[in-house]
């Protein structure tokens, strides 16, 4: 037996963002001693960290950089996720300042928590070895299960903590079984590895490597809400607090589909001829049943989740082109989808009060007339969540269909148009009610600096990516 | 004893975690259901290390265990919570959410 980790390979300057992250996660929960009642300190004190992780992000020159026996990666697809899992936890920070004050979550260790998440998400996004992709799913997922139950006295929020819990425990079983079945059939845990081995010599047709990554597809597809592994989404998404739900929407999400592209994209694509039609089918039940299954809501964080589950059917498109064009339109998606969510979810937590969310669509019947600028915003994030140029959502849209178009899915592309049209429907029912139904109830909009600054920059980005989209995609492209 | 043996003992014992999460109504059984699960996988990567001789799936394991440990922490306690609140554990009583 070879010795586990060579010496020469443990480079502590290519995980200075896990490193930075980690302590000031564990710097926030001790500052929590000394904090007192209001905890908006700490939330500062986590964004700073978070800014310090994004520059920290390119500590490292000459990408890729591969350190830990090849086990964690540095390269373009994990640093500009890396900025992507920075930008949109600062923004969750940044939302739940007010809401946490106004709902009594007088919990210090919320921002903790989240940083640690944000650490987990790191750790997945730049792993090519499966004993790390498990680390960072844990990672993530034991941090999220606390996040969206923190609302202790809370009924709803308890449910879809144990909900949450229960079936993502269960799918972490699935994914471990993969790994290990993997592990088996080719003798390293190592994705590099494993790549080499396929294409040099006989495993491609291992029975034991095929059903380990239908499994892996299967855990994969919990923790990315894809049909028919979607259930939990919906109860989730509405009984975590709002602002846990916008950063779970886009956050965990992201670095589950990086860690999903890196294993079937870059790892496993000589024997796509068996998992392509099964991620095809995926793909195409993801966005109908997400999409038929949001017309139906009343509630807007429900219809949100449903939303967020046929955007997953777009964005598994990515994981299918198997090339750096998907992994180009996956980082351009994920950027202009942050914005859009966390602008939705600003407007809704502005538009409840204490102890009465308003989170039913009814509810905001008449805003149009009463607050026309918060109507207005609503609309262009409803409108680019649809796809309607000149907003961020076409084009990121258009970019990832024409990646598919481009690797001959031709159907998948038609019936993701469709779906893209279908999903219209009920973002315009929102508008529908926003301006041509009258008011039934007072709105009491809690209006904050903070909250009011993250729509401005949600509306900025979702315009510029939609109208001068060249800068970041060049850089996505790289 | 073969790669047979251990893929059909560490199947079977999947199998039943995975019946008796899908059957049993009560957090704490579905919760050991689940650690059953767990186990049959470090079952195999521990065969398996052993037939392969390489120490990754020991490895594995291990953190696995470690993982696991931390994970029923967090869900025992959410499992307290709602136990609290709600005086019962019936995952079928459970449905405030649905629609």
């Amino acid at each position: 037996m070879e010795p586990i980790l060579a010496p020469e390979s443990i480079d502590l300057v290519s995980i200075a963002p896990v490193l930075v992250l980690t302590v000031f996660a564990m710097g926030v929960m001790v500052l929590d001693l000394f904090a007192g009642k209001s905890k908006t300190l700490l939330a500062f004190v986590s964004i700073v960290g978070l800014l310090m992780t994004a520059i920290s992000a390119f500590a490292k020159v000459g990408l890729p950089v591969f350190s830990f026996n090849d086990s964690y990666t540095v390269d373009h697809l994990s640093v500009c996720f890396i900025l992507i899992f920075t930008l949109s936890s600062a923004l969750a920070i940044l939302i739940s300042i007010d809401y946490n004050d106004r709902e009594n979550i007088k919990a210090g260790e919320f921002y903790s928590l989240v940083l640690f998440c944000t650490v987990g998400m790191i750790v997945l996004a730049s792993s090519t070895d499966l004993i790390m992709i498990f680390l960072g799913i844990e990672i993530v997922s034991i941090c999220l299960y606390v996040l969206a139950g923190i609302r202790r006295n809370h009924l709803k929020s308890n449910e879809a903590a144990l909900k949450y819990f229960l079936l993502g425990a269960f799918a972490t079983g699935f994914l471990l079984y993969g790994m290990a079945l993997m592990y088996g059939a080719t003798g390293t845990t190592n994705l590099i590895s494993i790549a080499d081995l396929i294409k040099s010599d006989g495993v491609k047709s291992e029975p034991l490597l095929m059903i380990g990554a239908v499994l892996l597809l299967i855990g994969f597809g919990f923790k990315v809400a894809s049909v028919p592994f979607h259930m939990w989404a919906p109860d989730v998404y509405q009984g975590a607090p709002s602002p846990v739900t916008a950063f779970m929407a886009v956050g965990p999400k992201a670095a589950a589909l990086v860690a999903f592209f890196r294993v079937f994209a870059e790892t496993l694509p000589e024997i796509s001829f068996f998992w392509e039609t099964l991620l095809v089918t995926i793909s195409i039940l993801t966005m109908f049943i997400g999409n038929l299954g949001a017309i139906m809501q009343t509630n807007i964080k429900r219809l949100l989740a449903y939303s967020s589950v046929s955007h997953v059917g777009y964005i598994l498109m990515a994981v299918l082109v198997k090339n750096t064009l998907g992994s180009a339109s996956l980082i351009f998606y994920m950027v202009t989808y942050a914005f859009m969510i966390f602008g939705v979810f600003a407007i809704i937590i502005m538009l409840g009060r204490k102890g009465d969310e308003n989170l039913e669509i009814e509810g905001y019947s008449g805003l149009g007339f009463k607050h026309p600028v918060i109507a207005l915003c609503m609309t262009v994030f409803m409108l680019s969540l649809g796809g309607l140029p000149p907003l961020a959502g076409f084009v990121a849209k258009f970019y990832i269909f024409n990646a598919a178009l481009q690797e001959g899915f031709l159907m998948l592309v038609i019936i993701a148009v469709l779906n893209s049209a279908i999903s219209l429907y009920y973002y315009l029912k929102v508008i529908v009610y926003m301006y041509m139904k009258e008011p039934v109830r007072e709105f009491q909009l809690s209006i904050t600096p903070i909250t009011l600054f993250v729509v401005a920059l949600a509306i900025i980005g979702t315009i510029q990516l939609g109208i001068f989209p060249d800068p970041i995609l060049s850089l996505a492209q790289q | 004893m073969g790669h047979q043996f251990v893929l059909i003992i560490s199947a079977t014992i999947f199998c039943i975690g995975t019946a008796g999460f899908l059957i049993r109504k009560n957090p704490l059984i579905m919760l050991m259901s689940v650690e059953l699960m767990l186990n049959s996988v470090n079952f195999l990567l521990v065969g398996y290390s052993s037939f392969l001789k390489t120490l990754d799936g020991q490895i594995f394991a291990l953190i696995i265990m470690t993982v696991a440990a931390a994970e029923v922490v967090v869900g025992l306690a959410i499992i307290l919570t709602i136990f609290r609140t709600r005086h019962e554990l019936n995952v079928d009583h459970i449905n405030v959410l649905k629609g």
